[in-house]
């Protein structure tokens, strides 16, 4: 190998070894550590100084003491647990709600495509934080959302939809949306036409054709969607914040919270190592998702 | 006055711009070169010709710089070229695909090549101009590839590549994206380019006629082999193997046992039909051989011809009118069908066969080949 | 041939209108007189004054445009380093971990990586500010840089590499002359991005911010968490306003190279 390709690929690797899985490694660390009233604000630290005699005595301080915890109170893990299937909920709405609009985009005349994904690619654009901030003016019980039900008089009083679980799942399918639209149609544009006609040919009706070949030739799209909502939703946190109530029980608000409010980094920790082993396979199976639709490709 | 022939591989003082020793590239089990050598001479318009998967484009881009040899040498000018990387060699490339530049002009993508060396601006100036002149892309010089047509691509491909007057000029299925007409034209004006520039050429192909046409040698390859390197008439009428002589326009190859007696071979190949007689260059061991004849070489007449030993009874199977020829595929009594080709050099349809026809097919003495099995 | 059939006609409506009724809202009450939302005062601009005025909003928009315009550059230059490992790099010792360092920020909550970068920054005794910000956006941006480039990467024909080396260019002059112009777009695309998620980010920001150094975002949040404030809406219809002016513009673009293919390929036909 020679030195101009080994620095290529040495710059961004050893970037991203210090900068994202050493970070990793550090957060196992103080999870097994305790908390103290110091800075940094944990116990066992580092000394380096003291050479290896040093480190052993760092780790024979560990324990797994915060997991203990962790496992023991009722707040955390119903937190997982409710993280888990709100996430998993807001992907299938996204599904439902983002296919039709990635089908009819990739159905609609070649003229049209540029500008539906400029209208699909704007909000995403647009900032995060607004798109949810938009949200609370609509969603609370004064908000325009109950002003227009009770205008067209569906309803009497206002519905009580932010500051519960409802909003949160709004907030999350409405901000996620364009991840599950984008790669759905990146992979239905791809679609040869001329298999559909086949199939009709062959004897299919039109929904057959599409369960039968579009269905199954976007699955690659639609798990890439479906990951990009799945796995940063498990762990959001500022839309349950906005939106949920004290109540709404994500496990990204969670840890916030014991990093800020309760300054218990070892126990943020903790909740951070437990989410990563719950992301992990699906992480994981992303990637090869990723890795064999580029193989594809080439 | 005597034709000066250009036959550098007959004169043992040549030596050779090109040498390949014992060259052999292996991709993980695949070999796709096996222990080849050849020389090529300065000023050969040099073909290498076979199907696909054959080894000739991984010979063209270890000759390029883009491959090395798993084993062997190649020399260029003497020198081994292995150490070199490619844009150090003095030998230059035109693609398949053209690979033309697509973010600059006619004009650009000519002058990158000069835009490398030290060449002072004037010079490229000039040299680029040339250029457009040799190829008659003049009027295009500010366009982009994308504003031209796929035959003016090819050519401002090929004005890039002898830019740089390079030894070597490797042309990788330069003519398989034109249409036919084009195509022949074309291959007459590079081998003018080619006179006229005095470079080596090397050309990839796996068109047969096209190798035919413009080549000065033609090395037909197989499975990573060469199988015969020749000039074109020896290809052609004298194929060392039966898979040159089937590779290389139609053919008829007739098995059967040899024997020799006072100079004449006679070879017995079918019961009930009489035998095969032919006077050999070289000597033929007794055996079995394949004989081998060219459908142009067999006269079709309704009588038997008087003065020809060789001639066969059949029945008119098929045949296949194009044009300036007529292909009769003939079915002999015993069941063998032979292909003969007669000129429509009559212009009225007074055709003399027919389907069902029964003919005589006749062939001198000295028509075929006869190889060894 | 494509019709818009009713079924896809209505999904499409109703998708983009679920997509733009609560930005159109914002951008409506911005211009609210009165400060509820239940409630139209009639047209007023006095927000937006009250917001320029803002010298925390302001400062916060100046830290966030410096972190923006430096983590995206680094971002785009890793980025574009990663996709040409990821596409040509071949095998290499390692290969696994690194791609698999690649997709996982894409997906990974950000608490988790604003939590294990603050965890680092402290280890080494980097103190917190504008500069720990940029590191810790160049690192999760650049993997999306890397993702597009790479995808460009892919279907790049390399035969016109190959053409720049047979003609004299050293490897680095090929990059820069022939493969840098051609997959610009796709580079200037990851830029973009980098850009728009550096200057959106509020989680990782939290984390890794110093006192000195409050992102807009961070801002934003917490005046959000105060109460609906209308300054809010006029800070949200001028960046919504950004974005549709930069998105419109970048696609306009797009529209005229396309113009200009279409019309440089007649004049090919014309001239062959």
């Amino acid at each position: 190998m020679n030195l101009r390709r080994l620095s290529l690929i040495a710059v961004p690797y050893l970037w991203l070894f210090g900068l994202f899985f050493v970070p990793f490694l550090i957060v196992f660390k103080i999870s097994l550590s305790d908390i103290a009233l110091s800075i940094p604000p944990y116990t066992p630290t580092l000394e380096l100084s003291e050479g290896w005699a040093g480190f052993k005595d760092m780790v024979s301080k560990f324990d797994f003491e915060n997991f203990e915890f962790l496992a023991t109170d009722d707040l955390y893990w119903k937190s997982y647990l409710s993280s888990v299937q709100i996430a998993l909920i807001s992907t299938f709405i996204c599904l439902l709600i983002g296919f039709p609009i990635a089908y009819g985009m990739a159905n609609a005349p070649k003229e049209w495509q540029p500008t539906l994904m400029l209208l699909v690619i704007l909000p995403f654009w647009t900032s995060f934080l607004i798109r949810v901030y938009s949200l609370i003016g609509l969603l609370g019980q004064e908000g325009l959302l109950n002003q227009f039900l009770m205008w067209i008089g569906l309803i009497n009083d206002p519905l009580i939809i932010l500051n519960t679980n409802l909003a949160v799942y709004i907030g999350i399918v409405y901000t996620y949306c364009p991840f599950m639209i984008l790669p759905i149609y990146a992979t239905l544009i791809k679609l040869d036409g001329s298999l559909l006609e086949a199939a009709e040919d062959l004897g299919c009706s039109r929904t057959e054709a599409f369960w039968r070949i579009t269905v199954p030739l976007s699955k690659a799209g639609i798990i890439a969607g479906c990951f990009l909502v799945f796995i940063p939703a498990l762990g959001e946190f500022v839309i349950p914040s906005l939106l949920g109530g004290s109540d709404t029980l994500m496990i990204g608000k969670v840890l916030y919270e014991e990093f800020f409010s309760n300054r218990d980094w070892p126990v943020a920790g903790a909740v951070a190592v437990i989410l990563l082993l719950i992301l992990i396979v699906p992480i994981v199976l992303y990637q090869r998702n990723e890795q064999k639709m580029m193989e594809a490709e080439q | 006055m005597p034709e000066i022939l250009f036959e550098p591989w007959k004169d043992p003082e040549a030596k050779p711009l090109i040498r390949f020793q014992n060259v052999t590239k292996r991709f993980g089990d695949f070999t796709a070169v096996d222990d080849l050598s050849v020389d090529i001479y300065e000023k050969e318009f040099f073909a290498l010709l076979g199907p696909s998967g054959c080894g000739k484009t991984t010979m063209m881009r270890m000759l390029a710089g883009f491959e090395n040899p798993t084993s062997g040498k190649i020399m260029l000018d003497g020198k081994d070229i292995s150490p070199i990387p490619p844009n150090k060699r003095s030998v230059n490339m035109m693609f398949q695909s053209y690979a033309l530049f697509p973010h600059l002009t006619v004009y650009d993508n000519i002058a990158f090549g000069l835009k490398r060396s030290s060449m002072p601006k004037d010079q490229i100036d000039a040299r680029v101009m040339e250029m457009l002149r040799l190829v008659q892309i003049e009027k295009f010089a500010k366009r982009k590839p994308e504003q031209i047509s796929g035959g003016q691509r090819q050519r401002v491909a090929l004005a890039r590549s002898l830019a740089k007057a390079p030894k070597l000029l490797l042309l990788d299925e330069p003519l398989s994206a034109l249409d036919k007409k084009l195509r022949q034209d074309t291959q007459f004006e590079l081998m003018d380019i080619q006179e006229k520039t005095g470079t080596t050429f090397v050309i990839v192909t796996h068109d047969q006629e096209e190798a035919m046409t413009v080549a000065s040698r033609v090395a037909v390859m197989n499975f990573g082999k060469l199988v015969q390197v020749d000039t074109p008439a020896q290809i052609y009428e004298a194929p060392n193997s039966a898979y040159v002589a089937d590779f290389i326009g139609d053919v008829n190859i007739i098995e059967g046992n040899a024997t020799t007696r006072d100079n004449i071979v006679s070879i017995a190949w079918a019961e009930g039909q009489p035998e095969i007689i032919g006077t050999p260059s070289k000597p033929i061991t007794d055996g079995r051989v394949s004989f081998i004849i060219r459908p142009e070489k067999i006269a079709i007449s309704t009588e038997k011809p008087a003065d020809r030993q060789n001639a066969v009874q059949g029945t008119i199977l098929d045949i296949a009118y194009l044009g300036n020829l007529s292909t009769y595929h003939v079915k002999l009594a015993d069941g063998t069908i032979i292909k003969a080709q007669a000129a429509n050099s009559r212009r009225r349809a007074s055709r003399p066969f027919t389907w069902e026809d029964e003919v005589w097919l006749s062939w001198t003495d000295t028509a075929g080949v006869v190889l060894d099995n | 041939m494509r019709r818009l059939t009713w079924f896809n006609a209505t999904s499409l409506t109703l998708g983009f209108a679920f997509l733009y009724i609560p930005m159109l809202i914002v951008i409506i009450y911005s211009f609210n007189e009165s400060r509820l939302v239940t409630v139209w005062g009639g047209f007023s601009t006095k927000w937006y004054g009250e917001l320029l005025q803002n010298e925390a909003f302001l400062s916060a928009a100046w830290v966030t445009f410096k972190v923006g315009f430096f983590s995206s550059i680094i971002a785009t230059v890793l980025g574009t380093m990663g996709a040409y490992v990821l596409v040509r790099g071949g095998r290499f010792y390692g290969r696994t971990l690194f791609s698999g360092m690649i997709y996982a920020p894409l997906v990974m909550p950000e608490v988790i990586t604003g939590l294990s970068l603050l965890l680092l920054f402290i280890s080494i005794g980097l103190d917190r500010g504008l500069f720990t910000i940029i590191l810790a956006h160049a690192t999760f941006s650049m993997c999306y840089v890397s993702v597009v480039v790479s995808s460009r990467l892919v279907s790049f024909d390399r035969s016109v590499e190959e053409a720049a080396l047979d003609l004299g260019a050293t490897p680095f002059e090929a990059f820069r002359l022939v493969t840098l112009p051609i997959i610009a777009p796709a580079v200037i695309s990851g830029w973009l991005l980098a850009l728009t998620l550096s200057l959106d980010d509020l989680v990782i920001a939290s984390f890794v911010a110093g006192p000195s150094a409050t992102t807009l975002p961070i801002k934003v949040f917490s005046s959000i968490r105060l109460g609906v404030s209308p300054e809010i809406n006029a800070l949200s219809t001028i960046l919504i306003l950004i974005v549709t002016v930069g998105t419109v513009a970048a696609s306009l673009t797009t529209k005229r190279a396309v113009m200009r293919r279409q019309k440089a390929e007649q004049m090919a036909d014309q001239s062959s």
